[in-house]
């Protein structure tokens, strides 16, 4: 009776999926062989596989890659400090507070931040240097992108961290291990699940960026999330837009197997949203 | 198995309630009947004073309502459960807004005031007997410059677009129509091009001014030209207006090679619960006194002949908007291609996009 109502339980899990995971991906794929009459095709397909599409497909994953590391190479050592501080858990706060202001208003805030006329080109004029053009540049969208992610990158390398038991460095110590091979041999192995999570949750968000590419980036990066965009809203092309979202999908799932944890039941703690 | 059921409730419960909000919320928004007029225009596009004054004269009540895209609009109009008895689509937009049978047809009879419209303006080829659309303002796409931060230069020419003392330093539109059209008006092609070749020539043509662009954006670029963050942007006149009246230092100039001529139009849904309404609105605007007051507190040309005599001279005499008659002669009103042929523009203006870096 108790196994029936546990499986029973499941049920609004199973439709939970079956309507809102399963249904819209092979809506996605019926629409990917639609042309735009509503004819069965499989032009989309070919159309992707043309040099504009995969170019754009490699500067996406290029992109991709830069935020990632970026946030990697930031999030790792601040999610190490912040486990040695005395109140981390507010620490960890003040860092995941921003994450919760809409992502837009964070954007619109750095088109002032990186203007001609904005602080940091009013500090660089005050130090005498000429004024540079930083917004519509690859480090603006980098940066802003950077900043946007780098909660979700700590919070899973935080909880790894933290659930390090220091014994083991203790032990890694007293058997002779130096600081950095303890790091090398100990902590990062044993933190890596976190490691993983992080990069799942940037590297794949990143993939499909599309707002912050016109608005810090001014088009000059464009991103399989922008094409998504204008094919959907601007040509009407759903089919395009679909095919578009199929290959997304595919390189999500990759990345996912990529990163995946080969061990089940280690805890998959604190993968944002 | 007592928590499950809990849970069911629980779900019924909370879509009972979004069933009910949402039922309420389509009672009020577009509510209609014979003393209420429903009116879905663009953000700041009337001068509210204009709806009281309708307001006292009919005795109507205005329901005002706002948009920020003709797609936008379009789609809540196809979907229906609103009840709008006025929209406001631009041309391209009441073409297919006619072909998916979402207008009714305007009885010119109750619209005695049509009279004033110049007739330039009518009976254009998006609509060739203004059965269901009439002219609210028009426009064009030009270039809006700082002059203090360009010395001597002008735009007279779409060519001066390539001049390589603007490397990076010109915004784009985020729109392949407008962007394209440059391409196309700059060697002296129709707007409204089908022929593949030519589109391609455009193109590459366009492709050489990749190293001016600075960003290709879309409504941020009347924050950055205003607080002269920018020099020079390819934008719609109304716009342009826009920012001139922040910033003293901006211009705005019509390339001579021609340019797009564009409408926003007034029209009655298929949705209208209030025709006669709607038609005593549309005949109300027209009036050359209400037109001029409006044309004059949006800052948007009026096509309205009688209504210029009425407004500001310095306005009116402003070649800058109000285009002289041998430069409107070459401005071009957009036709719909189809789909096929705006996705070959979207691609071409993908591929230029790409060229950017």
């Amino acid at each position: 009776m108790r196994r029936k109502g546990n499986l029973l339980s499941l049920i609004p899990y199973y439709i939970w999926i079956l309507f809102f995971v399963i249904a819209p991906i092979l809506l996605i794929v019926y629409y990917s062989l639609l042309d735009l009459h509503g004819h069965f095709t499989i032009n989309n397909y070919r159309n992707f596989l043309t040099s504009v599409y995969l170019k754009m497909t490699l500067s996406s994953f290029w992109y991709a890659f830069l935020i990632t590391l970026f946030s990697l190479i930031i999030s790792y050592p601040a999610a190490y400090l912040i486990t040695k501080l005395k109140y981390k858990q507010l620490w960890l706060i003040l860092i995941i507070i921003p994450s919760w202001i809409n992502l837009l208003l964070k954007t619109y805030a750095f088109i002032g931040i990186f203007g001609n006329k904005g602080p940091i080109n009013a500090f660089v004029k005050a130090i005498g240097l000429p004024n540079q053009q930083i917004l519509f540049t690859d480090f603006a969208f980098v940066f802003v992108s950077v900043y946007i992610f780098i909660p979700f990158m700590i919070l899973p390398i935080f909880n790894a961290l933290d659930k390090l038991n220091p014994a083991l460095i203790d032990a890694s110590r007293d058997l002779g291990a130096s600081k950095i091979t303890t790091f090398r041999r100990v902590i990062i192995p044993l933190t890596m699940n976190g490691v993983k999570a992080g990069v799942q949750a940037v590297f794949i968000p990143a993939l499909s960026l599309f707002m912050i590419t016109r608005l810090i980036a001014g088009n000059r990066v464009i991103t399989l999330g922008t094409a998504i965009e204008e094919q959907f809203l601007t040509t009407q092309n759903w089919g395009m837009g679909s095919t578009i979202s199929v290959f997304l999908i595919l390189f999500m799932f990759i990345i996912m197997l990529l990163t995946g944890e080969r061990k089940k039941g280690v805890a998959r703690n604190g993968k944002a949203k | 198995m007592k928590s499950l059921i809990r849970a069911s409730i629980g779900i019924l419960l909370v879509c009972g309630i979004l069933m009910y909000t949402s039922h309420a919320m389509d009672a009020t928004s577009g509510k209609s009947g014979k003393d209420i007029l429903t009116i879905y225009n663009w953000g700041e596009y009337i001068d509210p004073a204009l709806i009281k004054k309708f307001e006292k004269q009919t005795g109507i009540n205005v329901i005002y309502e706002t948009f920020d895209s003709n797609e936008a609009m379009m789609t809540k109009i196809e979907q229906g459960g609103t009840n709008y008895d006025i929209a406001v689509p631009s041309e391209y937009t009441v073409e297919q807004m006619r072909e998916r049978h979402l207008l009714k047809k305007i009885d010119h009879k109750q619209i005695p005031n049509l009279k004033y419209i110049e007739p330039d303006f009518l009976h254009l080829a998006f609509d060739k007997k203004n059965q269901y659309s009439i002219p609210y303002f028009w426009g064009t796409v030009g270039v809006v410059y700082n002059k203090k931060l360009l010395k001597d230069k002008k735009f007279d020419s779409w060519d001066d677009l390539w001049d390589p003392s603007l490397k990076g330093k010109v915004i784009l539109v985020d729109s392949a129509r407008e962007v394209i059209g440059v391409g196309l008006n700059s060697i002296g092609q129709s707007l409204n091009t089908t022929d593949s070749t030519v589109l391609q020539k455009a193109t590459n043509k366009l492709i050489r001014m990749a190293p001016n662009v600075k960003a290709v954006i879309g409504d941020e670029v009347t924050q950055l030209m205003i607080n002269g963050d920018a020099e020079v942007a390819l934008t719609w006149s109304g716009q342009a207006a826009d920012m001139m009246s922040e910033n003293e230092d901006l211009t705005y100039s019509v390339p001579k090679e021609g340019s797009n001529l564009w409408f926003d139009n007034m029209v009655i849904p298929k949705t209208s619960k209030n025709i006669e309404g709607a038609h005593k609105f549309i005949n109300f605007m027209l009036d050359p006194k209400v037109a001029a007051q409006n044309s004059e507190y949006v800052g948007y040309t009026t096509p309205n002949k009688a209504a210029l005599k009425l407004m500001d001279p310095e306005i009116v005499n402003d070649t800058r908007y109000y285009v002289s008659k041998d430069v409107r002669e070459k401005l071009e009103v957009y036709k719909n291609l189809g789909k096929e042929k705006i996705g070959e523009y979207n691609e071409l203006f993908l591929r230029f996009k790409m060229s950017i870096r």
